[in-house]
């Protein structure tokens, strides 16, 4: 009976259905489709109009001012004399600081994560607990900078101090990039390492790494294009603004050749640079803000750029 | 439900199987296998021997165990999580138990070598992709390796293909030629025995009848294990087939006698394709 009754009942939806007009809900849908297509690519034109409004600004005003005396000369007195010499010197010897503590540790940890530690409670939280410090904002950083490096560890105001600080604040972009790599390797290409007779650590050294790098190269460099721009952890830590010198020279003519002394001296960076002539009344230094801001955004383009070159590449290699 | 086959009482390594002698490469003893922690038994109480220099296939229907079974004996399970096994497998010639916890995985992988079900090559160079099993172990002498690694893409049927572009990228070999390198990466170390996980079945037919001729030319020198779905596959290259269901081993026997003669009403109902 109940069959029946369900069968006639399917009868009849079958026949409603069939004889709705179909063409009036399909307009509606279509428009709806549109409307989203739309506004989607409104949102995006706004942000890159305003983005790139910013950066023509700040190019048509620091672009004339470019020259190879203004990367030649130290800053000065006199705005037509000021030069980022210093600030650039400074920010190559922080950056190439914050890559020596940043790449080993942030890819050991990488590695130790996806690789050795147990899955368990502990592991999850270390987990969060990296996610959340990529969050934290970076002045903290050069609060405990300050803090351990400059007054427990007396590493001074110098460029050590400087990297390191750096170096842990890109540290989560580098452990989880690290991650990221590694995971993208599949489990195939592990079993058959082990299925050889390898180790866990031949495995990773034969295979896990090189079949890794280049997202790990990647990550190294976006975090290194984000340090570039720190400004606040360093004030902090106790950049100086004016520095009309350069770091100890690392190699020298005298026994033993190289020295690390520049490690312990002060610096400046560009955007303290930058920061230190926007901050002074007269115009021409906010030329040379400007160039420097064009440089230093020139700068994190280019490593960006290589990048997405070096992912595509690799990308293009690894084929499983 | 106990196999057909009898297991011998002593670990002896030679006996007769009726028609002719045989020699014992190794021997499964009732092995139970599961995932920790225990809630689902995979393998039960699984007694299977391995002769020398035949092929025994593993067939039956997915989710058998037969794939599980395959990986217990270079340890593969030992990769992942936590895992108890029950019983042995022992080799011979020194009746040594494989799944013993004294015994090193990676000693377990280096004698005994495994090719997996889809082609698994390293993205390296076709060289180094066989030469690997060699640089594991520490082999460094360049005239040695070049020599074993000729060899053994001879056995493997890929040399006249590759002796000209050794140091081309593995992965621009097709899927059939790719599988023949993992079968010689697998066979460069001279192993004892030669798991082989489906080998075929990502492949094409033409790739699949080239791998079977040389199955069964490999085991002129190497003790082979096959697990297979294609029974047609087992009849035509194994010497023994081996034949499981729910983790259970239902029966063992020479092919001949499984494939045209099966004692267990649920091999029959298998190999005739009313179920699986």
């Amino acid at each position: 009976m109940e069959d029946i009754m369900s069968n006639a009942q399917t009868k009849i939806m079958r026949e409603t259905v069939r004889e709705m007009d179909l063409t009036a809900n399909l307009k509606w849908r279509r428009t709806k489709d549109f409307l989203f297509a739309v506004t989607g690519l409104m949102t995006l034109l706004f942000a890159i109009c305003v983005l790139l409004a910013l950066f023509i600004d700040l190019a048509m005003t620091g672009v004339p001012r470019i020259s190879a005396e203004f990367f030649m000369n130290f800053p000065s007195r006199f705005p037509e004399k000021a030069g980022i010499l210093s600030a650039w010197v400074g920010s190559l010897a922080v950056m190439i600081t914050t890559a020596f503590v940043a790449i080993p540790v942030g890819v050991a940890a990488g590695i130790y994560l996806e690789e050795y530690a147990p899955k368990n409670i502990f592991t999850k939280i270390i987990e969060l607990n990296i996610i959340n410090l990529a969050g934290v904002p970076s002045i903290t950083f050069g609060l405990m900078a300050l803090g351990l490096f400059v007054y427990k560890l007396k590493f001074g105001q110098s460029i050590l101090t400087a990297g390191m600080t750096l170096g842990l604040l890109v540290l989560p972009i580098v452990i989880v990039t690290t991650r990221e790599a590694i995971r993208t390797i599949p489990n195939s290409i592990r079993e058959a390492s082990y299925g050889l007779g390898a180790s866990h650590w031949q495995t990773i050294q034969h295979h896990v790494l090189p079949y890794s790098s280049g997202g790990i190269l990647t990550g190294v460099i976006i975090s290194l294009s984000r340090a570039i721009g720190e400004t606040a952890p360093l004030i902090t830590v106790g950049a100086l603004t004016f520095i009309a010198f350069l770091p100890t020279a690392p190699v020298s003519d005298v026994f033993p050749f190289v020295s690390f002394q520049w490690l312990h001296d002060a610096f400046t960076v560009m955007p303290i640079q930058m920061f230190n002539w926007v901050s002074r009344p007269q115009t021409e230094f906010h030329v040379n803000a400007a160039a420097t801001g064009t440089v230093l955004l020139i700068m994190t383009l280019l490593m960006n750029g290589i990048a997405i070159f070096i992912r595509y590449r690799f990308r293009r290699r690894m084929k499983w | 439900m106990s196999p057909q086959f009898e297991i011998p009482a002593t670990s002896t390594t030679k006996f007769n199987l009726g028609h002719q002698t045989e020699f014992l490469r190794s021997q499964v003893k009732s092995l139970s296998f599961s995932y920790n922690p225990k809630d689902k038994v995979i393998l039960k109480n699984v007694s299977l021997p391995i002769f020398d220099k035949k092929v025994t296939a593993l067939i039956g229907p997915s989710g058998c165990g037969k794939t599980t079974l395959l990986r217990c004996f270079n340890r593969m399970h030992d990769l992942y999580n936590e895992v108890s096994y029950d019983g042995e497998i022992l080799l011979y010639p020194e009746s040594k138990n494989i799944l013993s916890r004294d015994v090193d995985p990676m000693e377990v992988r280096m004698r005994i070598g495994m090719v997996f079900q889809k082609p698994n090559p390293f993205p390296k160079t076709i060289y180094e992709n066989v030469a690997y099993g060699l640089r594991v172990r520490g082999i460094k002498k360049k005239s040695y390796m070049d020599e074993k690694i000729e060899l053994s893409l001879q056995h493997a049927g890929l040399w006249s293909e590759v002796k000209d572009r050794l140091h081309a990228q593995a992965t621009s070999l097709s899927g059939g030629q790719q599988q023949r390198l993992c079968i010689a990466r697998a066979l460069v170390t001279d192993p004892e025995i030669l798991l082989l996980d489906e080998p075929t079945s990502a492949l094409d037919p033409i790739s699949t009848s080239h791998i079977e001729e040389l199955i069964v030319e490999l085991k002129k020198d190497v003790t082979i294990l096959i697990v297979t779905h294609n029974l047609h596959q087992a009849a035509r290259c194994s010497d023994y087939t081996a034949f499981m269901y729910l983790g259970d081993l239902i029966e063992y026997g020479p092919s001949n006698q499984i494939f045209t003669n099966p004692s267990d009403k649920r091999t029959e109902n298998y190999i005739t394709g009313r179920f699986g």
